[in-house]
């Protein structure tokens, strides 16, 4: 038998089950929403609690039995049981408990039959597509938004968003209990919101989603595994959303490309030491054909509308990057426009100090330091070591060894990531040997 | 072959407060180990026991009685076992040795099926 990705389950050499990718991380995330729908958003605790209760059994019985032949519906009829158990035990549900327990049990009933398998699994997107939505309720702080979805959309668990997001499990905890409170006090629904109130909602969850893809790939620190992580949670989601066709706007494609054209490139930004390695000097064959097509053909789609967002300009950006067969043969020119309007629209300072690079591939190093010096100023970069280590590298091209050298010392005394600091370092030594 | 029952206790709170990517990772070293055993012929059997502290009957003076099983005080559960082939306590030991169980905090023991 193949290896079946689609079901979670792919058969070893003996034929028996084993589990592959991310499958109960991925099922925690659909039943939580499945149970949130059927309960209510007001008891999203519960749901929690239903589905951490079926991972459990799986824990305890796979062990001895084995992996089940069908690891979803196993799953999704032992959640099923447990929330009945629990339907019958609380009184919170009151009049829509016998309700809720009629589609409990036909749920239940679906898990294992394979005619209705593809009704499940199209409920089951619906359910995903509803709870990302319904994390980005406007009551919601973006913080909120983000750790809840990480939560429960994501399957992660508070010490895990605490080592994604870079903070402690006691705030990431308190959090969750005080989003959750707004839930329960502004009646949050579960259904999917229509008209400008879906439109703004699909905007934050393109905005919380660019956030989760951010924090995983800008890697600064922290746990790298955990971020990689990250990024593939972002881009799952982003193409739950690029999927439905009544949330798929432009700028939800153009996120989808960002994410999926940077993620190509993911293989080739380490060498096997575990340093760092520039774009230019990136082994282009290690990056991943799947996701550049997945990128190339969502950025194709971003453009079936008039608007040109920052994320339009940034997958354009990176899809000319990842057109050039080599570093030299980049189309430097193309770049700088797109930076040009980038800026014009969003001129935030990483987006300057970016524009400034490619302003110095095409006019050369001292119209790219010209470029870079305004941001000097910039509160936001005061201690980001990317600022000095981009002057230092275009003082080194311009031949101003000195100052080059000051430049890479003080990116050095900002805070980066290990790998960094050693790349930092070997640029130094790179100027210092080149200088002797 | 002989065959020796290796007996997993779980430890008290086994596995609490567990992400979903933990307990896969988990699953799929206890599923390794048994695929193992299963590949050199080793494993004759394997079984969960339920969760429940079970029962326990006994007769006093003409009169039976029955309470609830011996684990329902104690910290530790008998989760379940795996039976294995091994020439000698020794090799039954070899199979356990990699089990994940050791790892998480439980206990395995190991007891010879009386053949003769």
């Amino acid at each position: 038998m193949a290896a079946r990705s689609k079901s979670g389950r792919s058969t070893g050499a003996d034929g028996a089950p084993a589990l592959i990718g991310r499958l109960f991380r991925t099922e925690a995330g659909r039943l939580i929403a499945h149970f949130t729908r059927r309960f209510g958003p007001s008891q999203l605790d519960l749901a929690e609690e239903v589905v951490q209760d079926a991972l459990v059994q799986a824990l305890q019985l796979w062990p001895y039995r084995g992996v089940p032949r069908n690891p979803t519906g196993w799953l999704y009829r032992v959640a099923c049981n447990r929330a009945l158990d629990v339907l019958r035990r609380r009184s919170a549900f009151g009049a829509r408990a016998a309700e809720i327990a009629r589609a409990l049990a036909r749920d239940r009933d679906d898990a294992d039959r394979p005619d209705r398998r593809e009704r499940r699994l199209r409920a089951v997107e619906d359910d995903e597509l509803a709870m990302v939505l319904m994390c980005c309720h406007p009551s919601l702080t973006r913080e909120a938004q983000v750790t809840l979805s990480l939560k429960t959309v994501c399957g992660l668990s508070v010490g895990e968003i605490a080592r994604a997001l870079l903070c402690d499990e006691r705030s990431v905890a308190q959090r969750l209990v005080r989003a959750k409170r707004r839930i329960r006090a502004r009646r949050v629904s579960f259904e999917m919101p229509a008209g400008r109130a879906l439109a703004a909602r699909v905007e934050s969850a393109v905005d919380v989603i660019y956030l989760l893809f951010n924090e995983g790939y800008a890697a600064s620190s922290g746990d790298d595994i955990v971020r990689a992580d990250l990024c593939r949670e972002a881009l799952r989601l982003g193409l739950r959303l690029a999927d439905a066709p009544a949330v798929a706007t432009p700028r939800v494609h153009a996120l989808v490309a960002l994410m999926a054209l940077h993620a190509a490139r993911a293989p080739a930004r380490r060498d096997s030491a575990g340093d760092l390695v520039l774009l230019e000097d990136q082994d282009r064959s290690a990056w991943d054909r799947d996701l550049l097509a997945l990128g190339f053909e969502h950025l194709q789609r971003s453009m079936n509308g008039p608007a040109v967002t920052p994320l339009h300009l940034q997958a354009a950006i990176a899809a000319t990057h990842a057109s050039a067969p080599t570093a030299d043969a980049t189309d430097w020119r193309t770049i700088l426009e797109l930076y040009d309007e980038l800026v014009a629209v969003e001129p935030s300072p990483v987006a300057r100090l970016n524009r400034a690079v490619a302003v110095a591939k095409v006019h050369g190093p001292r119209a790219g330091l010209a470029a870079l010096s305004p941001l000097a100023r910039e509160r936001a970069l005061a201690r980001y070591y990317l600022l000095p280590a981009v002057r230092g590298d275009l003082l080194a091209r311009a031949g101003d060894v000195e100052n080059a050298r000051r430049a890479y010392r003080l990116a050095l005394s900002r805070p980066c990531s290990n790998p960094e600091r050693r790349f930092l370092e070997s640029r130094l030594r790179r100027i210092v040997r080149t200088s002797a | 072959m002989p065959k020796f029952m290796l007996l997993l206790h779980d430890p008290p709170k086994a596995f609490g407060g567990l992400s979903p990517d933990e307990m896969q990772k988990i699953v799929q070293k206890y599923v390794a180990w048994g695929r193992a055993l299963k590949a050199k012929r080793l494993l004759a059997a394997s079984h969960k026991l339920s969760a429940d502290a079970g029962r326990i009957m006994r007769r006093q003076r003409g009169r039976t009685l029955v309470s609830d099983g011996p684990y329902a005080e104690s910290k530790e559960l008998l989760g379940g076992y795996f039976i294995v082939k091994a020439r000698s306590y020794e090799e039954a030991e070899t199979c356990a040795s990699d089990c994940p169980h050791l790892d998480y905090g439980g206990t395995i023991e190991i007891r010879q099926i009386d053949g003769r």
